[in-house]
């Protein structure tokens, strides 16, 4: 055996067991990271005597179809760095609670037996209540124990339940997804008691509004794996390998399977090094460069040549053939609303005949009503609801015509809007005249719009439009562009010809993968819509390889429908309260005290009429949208909701129905007030906060010192006037002065000392995600993974599904003195996306004025009474509760029965059950049972549930759908079976993409392939939005609107600048040593970084400013202060710095001399949350509200802030 | 003749995204001791950069490697002469100052400050001295700090190119950077092995694995200046020098090495090379123009009946020369010619080979507008159209050869136009054709090139031989007394001075 021994012997070499014994290891068990990173990844977790060790990526997916790379492995630098937590100084191991805050309840507790009682002493004690609160965040914790703080949280709740009502009782706690049993914990906890969930998606404005205004779909996009089918790819905003560092490696093996790369970012970040080309485009100005390419594409293959397969997908999926009423507004037209199937003789007596809409049939050359719309997806017929190109009434071929052009009845000058130049420019647009009720309209379609909108002159056409590419001029040229995002107009031209070439050579393999980059503008919307046009006229969208792959937070609860019933306690309660983050967030911690008018920073069409929703302040939108029943708000009234249902029964009502009308008058007579109207009164406040799962405080918290201020009542380093809204506001009460310390109390349950364990009152100690059991899935890829207790939690840790459950223990054992009955409470939420509320309003109601009715559901929120007991919190929070059964499973508009399968669980041999109130439910006292109740109860893990949610489509849609479900009814997932390898979920009608079989997930194929209508007012692809608001917005088109100017947003009013300073756009994108807040603090990532998060910057910035690499800096502006260090480089451009997302105020940070040397604070002591308003509108087609579905967005890419170096450091 | 196997290594470069997860992955598992902190058996540099540590190329501050000298190869570091007067001081010896000073935080002040007026913070504090210290180095300092005039401008490798591009590479239409990540490279001819006065370094004979013996080492440190990729480091707590292992107990369990098993880019490969143990001296001491084709030629086929022979002479069993055929490094090495080894200029051998990253295509900038350099009819660019001096890539992995360098990335290229042709059609196949035969390919391989590189599976990128543990265990003590007695004993941890 020479080759062996000839150089050194094996026996000299015994000593190689050295390293050996440092592999060897006891065992190996499969979990993942909750962190909403959106990987999901599935890892091996090492463990050697008794102690995690280290992790590994477990390499046993399932392979995909064909030739697609395989996943393997998962998992990036931060997961594998997760360990380190488990047995580090900065693990919470026992509860704490801030001293003062202990002092206090323990005096209040010797004096006084009853701990509800004793809080409300504590409560009613101004002084001594904001004395701890002045605390919060400056040390002083004590260790306590587990009782002490559950008995003084039971407390806080029940008293805040008895004075002001339960929902001033709040959660924060982001992304299911990550570990969704640990966030249905404390929702179920939360929803037991009357209390509300705080959305995140949108507050981290993950959400892409414009998928919501496209698709009527939240988000739905490629799994990885797809990106491989793409033959072009554009990146945009979306950093891939530093952010989607699992996935990229499918982007660069597709590069060498001939796909082109194009990377679109202001700096030459990370995913540049991967591009065939990049192009770095001026920061928030995509927008343009898109618009120009659809201007390209309309131009050479809508115009020059005629593309069919284009042409035909525009028939078939978009609005596009779809007519529009053109509006005389002045001496000029302006695109107007759809024309309502019901304005047709022929279509007169249709149910929901304003829901449905017209195509010009070529054939028989007048309006024809096909299917799909709103208004058959509602109506009591069910089987229309499908893009069949049929006459809804008569069932004959329709082949609608996309344009006018050729057999107009006139070209009539209509006004487009030029927001670059805050101006109009006309165009002539061809139109056929209608009859309708109302005389003869002037009508013409989606598409004869879109030439209009983006100037794409036509033969006999030519009037008002661009004359050439050349044209700079002319709104959406290449030309028009250069001087917006800094292109050249010919790399439009060869971007926009290789793009739609790809497209039709390969039927639509040209996909965008975009992110955070883009969507955190305040115009996201816009720029989304501008790019997503180009693969809508590509016929792109629905297609494998082919569509807008946005990425941002972990949305994806694959099994959504059991794991939405137990989370929101659906099981037992038939209302929930959901919020809408950034619009609590804004009102309650008194943002909207800090600016003027929306328009000074959003350019809107000028002349608005009395009345349009298009001017004034944000916060006066908002009472408007919370009155019309678009947005949900908690608290509700200025008074207790179960106050007010006693109080309704005392005067004689006798059914839920009563207990409503009687609040319902009390609105509609102003004795009741909805607290948005009067934010900063003290009933309006909301008092006690749970955070979990989540770094709400610092890493989410847009405003953050305006956080510490209004909620915490602690030091804040702003220096924004808090009045500056006082003479904008309309419909809010202002008060001189706004509150402080909103919050009686602030519990963080967490595994670290992050910003918000820091600031709370109180913190648990969570078990780590080596420590649990728990679910995981993401939409990166299809399959489901599960979190598992490599070790049992570590020193007093448990698990969140553990915490809640002894937190619901001890108040239903306090409950029998102050709740001593159930209580009936009344509920107020939104009108609903997926409900027949999408066809509430045809118009903006006005109830309070008296010009509508106030009819919950229709003109206002929906109301509902909901009964309460809460001395059976815990019963009931360990039980699947009856309506679980009785009400079936419901998502994106999907339904299927499962009552059966409730029995089974009952009736199983093997299963544990509970009574309660003399009902035998299946347990679920532990989170093991839980995830099983998920796995067999969802559509996408038990092939049963998916058969039975297709057999329901096919009823509402009457095309074949069970075709889809072939193969999988056998199919049933365990948390066992996950556990021993990662599991492929199958084709299920609550989503979009089909990935059975090993097919790739892409979103809409399922619609695109199967006639199915996506959930929308036309049931169609929306070029179009003509929702009043978007009318008024300007935002009826895809449109460019520009950046929000530094001066006119706000930032910097009452910050001094003087000649060494520096204004720069202050961007916080998602950095590489970090997921959001975690990991960056841990030893290994502040290793390969910095030991801190640094502002990057321009190498000539920063010798302007005096500034060199690795200097410590000091950043501000009106709302804080970052101090930091610097690192300089050209690939960041002049005028842009970059802090990544998200540092911790609690490492290593200074004192900053601007701000009296306090210390400094986060990345988000510079931002401020502004909403923009049309994003608010509801009770309409897709615009109706759903949990992390609708609503304005938390951006903060507009923000500016000035930098200095740091005159001296102090610790 | 003498054949010898060598287990080796081919990361793809065009592949790597930067992430650092192959650092970790090690790190959790060899380095996370005393002693070891500042330890990155595994590190990811951003290129150009200066790296770790701190220029660690440049060969006329730390001397490692070999030189030719009168016909013969020395070490830079300890020729004869040098060696017994700096025997207790060696100046070529990288400080801390190369390094860094490691670091951590007092996170229990988070939890254990007393009540006051400020926000309690955890300090940086120092993990040698354990007082507050201000951070001002790390080992990956200038990570992504491409257009950076303090390090991008500094790589040692940018000697070749002349001032005006070394400005540009701070320039929008040049600005450009890529990842290097390294471990050991488990050199044929290591200077490490050469240099250690105590013979305390080897190769091992059945996988080539350079391992320094924890016993015998007697904390000279030699290796560490000797080495000159530096990738040897003296451990301050035991007083031994510790290196990559390329995770050999997970090798002879047939696990890939923890670095490559966690590479999120796909980028390793891992295989068997067999070389002709007879020439390395002679190869070793060519020309600087004639050495990358002499390391190749020293890497033998292994479907020729003579070198199989030779193998099985020296006891390569049947199984372990299939495995050496199957091997994916030999591949790219010897059959497509598009990995090359990083500075073979230093003559140390190196069997850790590396296919160079295809970048984005230069642009040119008028009038504050920025235009890619690029023909409206081109899809993609021309290989030589990258933002990146030619010559700089040369220097790292070609000893300095453009030719080299051109060829390899010409034929990257004309596999991607190749295979749009035949997925889009928007290149007529016509020309791809023609760009595989420029680039001295065909479509057989660009399709075997594709494969290996777009679609491989775990167990196709590392091809793992058997290391017949049970025979070199067998060399000493019966196996089945082995499999009784395993693991059983007491942990003594090695002192100080051992």
């Amino acid at each position: 055996m020479s080759w062996i021994q000839d150089i050194v012997s094996p026996k000299t070499r015994d000593w190689e067991e050295f390293y050996r014994n440092r592999w060897a290891h006891d065992r190996v068990v499969r979990s993942t990271h909750g962190v909403n990173c959106t990987g999901s990844c599935t890892w091996n977790i090492y463990v050697k005597q008794g102690i995690v060790t280290w992790e590994l990526q477990a390499t046993d997916h399932l392979e995909l179809e064909g030739e697609i790379p395989p996943y393997e492995p998962r998992g990036c630098q931060r997961g594998i760095s997760y360990s380190w937590y488990l047995y580090s100084p900065m693990r919470v191991k026992y509860p704490y609670i801030r001293g003062s805050l202990l002092d206090a309840w323990t005096a209040a507790r010797s004096r006084i037996q009853d701990p509800v009682e004793a809080w409300a002493s504590i409560q009613a004690d101004a002084k001594l209540r904001a004395g701890y609160q002045a605390c919060r965040g400056k040390g002083g914790f004590r260790r306590t124990d587990w009782e002490t703080v559950l008995e003084l949280m039971a407390a806080a709740n029940l008293y805040t339940a008895k004075k002001w009502g339960p929902d001033r009782v709040i959660g924060f706690s982001p992304i299911p997804a990550m570990s969704m049993l640990s966030y249905a914990a404390g929702a179920r906890f939360l929803q037991l008691f009357g209390g509300v969930n705080l959305s995140f998606y949108d507050w981290y404005c993950d959400l892409p509004p414009a998928s919501p205004e496209i698709w009527g779909e939240q988000t739905d996009v490629n799994e990885s794996a797809d990106w491989y089918n793409a033959k072009m790819i554009a990146v945009m905003g979306s950093n891939l390998n530093m952010t989607r560092t699992p996935d990229a490696h499918f982007v660069t093996e597709a590069k060498h399977n001939g796909t082109k790369l194009v990377v679109f970012t202001p700096d030459f970040a990370q995913v540049s090094k991967l591009a065939d080309e990049w192009i770095p485009v001026h920061q928030g100005q995509d927008g343009a460069f898109w618009m120009a390419v659809n201007h390209v594409i309309l131009k050479e293959w809508y115009v020059d040549k005629k593309t069919d397969s284009f042409l035909d997908y525009q028939k078939r999926t978009t609005d596009n053939p779809l007519l529009v009423r053109l509006e005389k507004e002045g001496d000029t037209w302006r695109p107007g609303r759809l024309l309502r199937a019901n304005t047709q003789d022929a279509y007169k007596g249709e149910e929901h005949g304003d829901w449905k809409f017209l195509m010009w049939d070529s054939k028989t050359g007048r309006p024809r009503m096909p299917m799909g719309f709103a208004g058959h997806r509602w109506q009591k017929k069910k089987g229309q609801w499908n893009l069949l190109l049929k006459d809804g009434v008569t069932g004959e071929d329709i082949d609608p015509l996309l344009s006018f052009a050729e057999i107009k009845d006139e070209a009539l000058s209509v006004q487009f809007d030029d927001f670059t130049k805050a101006g109009t420019c006309n165009r002539d647009i061809p139109v056929k005249y209608v009859d309708t009720p109302e005389g003869k309209v002037p009508v013409t379609t989606v598409f004869d719009l879109l030439f209009g909108q983006f100037g794409v002159a036509r033969p006999g056409l030519t009037k008002g439009y661009a004359a050439n590419y050349d044209d700079k001029e002319a709104v959406y040229t290449p030309a028009w562009q250069e001087i917006l995002t800094g292109i050249s107009r010919e790399n439009v031209v060869k971007f926009a010809r290789q793009w739609a070439r790809t497209a039709e050579l390969t039927g639509g393999k040209c996909t965008v993968i975009i992110g955070a980059g883009i969507n955190h503008w305040y115009h996201n919307n816009l720029i989304y819509r501008a790019a997503i046009v180009s693969m809508m006229l590509t016929g792109s969208v629905g297609k494998n390889g082919g569509g807008m792959a946005h990425y941002v937070g972990q949305e994806k609860l694959a099994m959504g429908e059991p794991w939405g019933a137990i989370a929101f306690a659906r099981d037992w309660n038939n209302a929930v309260r959901l919020q809408q983050a950034p619009v609590w967030h804004y009102v309650h911690c008194d943002q909207w005290r800090y600016e003027k008018h929306f328009s000074d920073y959003h350019v809107l069409p000028k002349n608005q009429k009395p009345g349009s929703l298009a001017q004034g302040h944000t916060m006066d939108v908002a009472v408007t949208a919370v009155r019309n029943g678009w947005l949900p708000f908690f608290p509700q009234y200025n008074r207790s909701s179960l106050e007010l249902a006693q109080e309704a029964e005392k005067a004689g009502a006798k059914s839920d129905q009563e207990i409503v009308k009687y609040v319902v008058d009390k609105l509609k007579k102003k004795e009741v007030q909805f607290t948005v109207e009067d934010p900063d009164a003290e009933t309006s406040w909301p008092r006690v906060w749970y955070i979990w799962r989540g770094n709400a405080l610092m890493s989410s918290a847009k405003g953050h010192e305006y956080f510490l201020k209004h909620y915490l009542g602690t030091h804040s380093n702003a220096i924004a006037s808090e009045a500056v809204a006082k003479d904008s506001v309309k419909m809010v009460k202002w008060w001189d002065t706004a509150p402080r310390g909103k919050m009686d109390l602030v519990v963080d349950l967490n595994f670290r000392v992050d910003t918000s364990a820091l600031y709370s009152d109180i913190i648990l100690p969570a078990a780590t995600w080596y420590e649990k059991a728990d679910l995981n899935t993401t939409d990166m890829h299809a399959y489901v993974n599960p979190l598992s207790a490599a070790v049992p939690p570590c020193w007093e840790s448990k698990s969140d599904w553990d915490i809640f459950k002894a937190l619901c223990k001890k108040i239903a054992e306090l409950a029998p003195k102050h709740f001593p009955n159930p209580v009936k409470d009344v509920m107020s939420g939104p009108l609903m996306h997926d409900t027949e509320a999408e066809v509430a309003q045809v118009n903006i109601p006005d109830w309070l004025d008296g010009k509508d009715e106030p009819v919950p559901g229709k003109t206002m929120p929906n109301m509902s009474v909901v009964v309460r007991d809460y001395t059976k919190m815990y019963q009931r929070y360990i039980a699947l509760g009856p309506n679980f059964a009785a009400k079936g499973m419901h998502a994106h508009g999907t339904h299927y029965e499962c009552a059966d399968h409730y029995e089974k669980f009952i009736k199983h041999p093997k299963k544990r059950v509970v009574e309660v109130d003399g009902k035998v439910c299946p347990s679920i006292e532990d989170a093991e049972e839980a995830a099983d109740v998920v796995l067999h109860f969802a559509s996408v893990s038990n092939g049963e549930m998916a058969c039975r949610g297709y057999e329901d489509m096919e009823k509402r849609t009457g095309v074949p759908l069970m075709h889809l479900a072939e193969g999988s009814r056998n199919v049933e997932m365990t948390y066992k079976d996950i556990q021993s390898q990662p599991r492929r979920q199958h084709n299920s009608a609550m989503w979009s993409g089909l990935p059975s079989n090993g097919r790739a997930y892409a979103p809409f194929v399922y619609n695109v392939e199967n006639n199915v209508p996506f959930r929308t007012l036309t049931g169609r692809q929306h070029y179009y939005l003509d929702h009043h608001m978007y009318l008024q917005y300007g935002e009826h088109l895809p449109t460019f609107k520009p950046k929000c100017s530094p001066t006119s947003y706000g930032d910097l009013v009452y910050t001094g600048k003087d000649d060494k300073v520096l204004m720069l756009n202050y961007l916080t994108p998602h950095g590489k040593w970090h997921i959001h807040s975690t990991y960056g603090d841990n030893e290994r990532m502040m290793t390969l970084s910095r030991g801190c998060e640094p502002f990057w910057m321009n190498h000539l910035d920063a010798e302007k400013a005096g500034i060199k690499d690795n200097d410590w800096v000091e950043v501000h502006n009106d709302h804080g202060v970052l101090v930091t260090r610097a690192a300089v480089s050209a690939r960041i451009p002049p005028g842009v710095s970059i802090v990544y997302h998200s540092p911790e105020r609690t490492l290593n940070v200074p004192k900053s001399p601007l701000r009296g040397n306090k210390r400094a604070g986060g990345h988000n002591s510079l931002t401020r949350t502004r909403l923009k308003p049309n994003l608010m509108c509801g009770g309409y087609g897709q615009f109706t509200f759903y949990f992390n579905y609708w609503g304005p967005t938390g951006c903060n890419r507009d923000t500016h802030v000035l930098v200095r170096k740091l005159p001296k450091l102090e610790y | 003749m003498d054949v010898r196997a060598q287990v080796s290594m081919v990361f793809h470069l065009d592949k790597c995204i930067g992430c650092h997860t192959c650092s970790i992955a090690c790190k959790n598992i060899w380095t996370d001791r005393r002693g070891t902190e500042y330890m990155w058996f595994n590190n990811v540099e951003t290129k150009p950069g200066t790296g770790y540590p701190t220029q660690w190329e440049n060969q006329d501050k730390y001397k490692g490697g070999w030189e030719v000298s009168g016909g013969t190869l020395r070490l830079k570091s300890t020729s004869k002469a040098k060696y017994l007067p700096n025997i207790f001081h060696n100046p070529t010896m990288p400080t801390m100052d190369d390094y860094y000073e490691p670091w951590t935080y007092r996170y229990q002040d988070l939890f254990n400050s007393p009540p006051g007026d400020d926000q309690p913070i955890a300090r940086a504090v120092s993990m040698v001295t354990g007082e507050p210290m201000e951070i001002k180095a790390g080992p990956n300092w200038d990570d992504d700090l491409g257009g950076s005039p303090i390090y991008a401008s500094n790589d040692v490798n940018l000697s070749a190119v002349t001032e005006q591009q070394r400005q540009q590479l701070n320039a929008l239409e040049r600005l450009v950077f890529f990842y290097f990540p390294r471990i050991c490279n488990h050199c044929l001819n290591p200077a490490c092995v050469a240099s250690c006065p105590s013979g305390a370094l080897y190769k091992r004979g059945e996988d080539g694995i350079v391992l320094i013996n924890q016993k015998r080492c007697r904390a000279w440190r030699s290796c560490v200046s000797a080495c000159p990729y530096k990738k040897s480091y003296y451990n301050w707590n035991t007083g031994k020098s510790e290196k990559c292992l390329l995770c050999y107990p997970r090798l002879e369990t047939g696990q890939a090495p923890a670095c490559f098993h966690s590479c999120v880019g796909r980028i390793r490969y891992l295989g068997v090379l067999l070389y002709d143990a007879d020439r390395i001296n002679e190869v070793a001491k060519l020309p600087q123009d004639k050495l990358i084709d002499g390391q190749r030629d020293l890497i033998l086929d292994p479907f020729d009946p003579k070198v199989i022979e030779g193998a099985k002479k020296n006891g390569m069993t049947d199984e372990f020369i299939q495995f050496a055929q199957r091997s994916p490094v030999y591949k790219f090495v010897k059959v497509w010619k598009i990995a090359l080894p990083p500075h073979l200029e230093f003559r140390t051998l190196p069997m850790l080979f590396y296919v160079p990253a295809l970048l984005p295509v230069l642009g040119s900038t008028e009038n504050d507008i920025y235009k890619s350099n690029t023909k409206p009819e081109d899809i993609f660019h021309k290989f030589n159209e990258m933002r990146v001096p030619m010559e700089y890539l040369a220097n790292l992995f070609a000893a300095g050869d453009v030719n080299k360098m051109n060829y390899t990335l010409r034929k990257l290229m004309a596999v991607r136009v190749f295979k749009r042709a035949q997925t889009v059609g928007d290149i007529p196949m016509a020309t791809a054709l023609e760009t595989l035969a420029q680039a001295d390919t065909n479509e057989k391989e660009a399709e075997a090139i594709y494969r290996m590189t777009a679609l491989p599976t775990f167990a196709q990128r590392f091809v793992i031989p058997p290391l017949a543990r049970e025979v070199a265990i067998e060399a000493y003590k019966d196996p089945q007394e082995h499999k009784k007695e395993a693991g059983f004993g007491f942990t003594i941890e090695p002192k100080r001075g051992l």
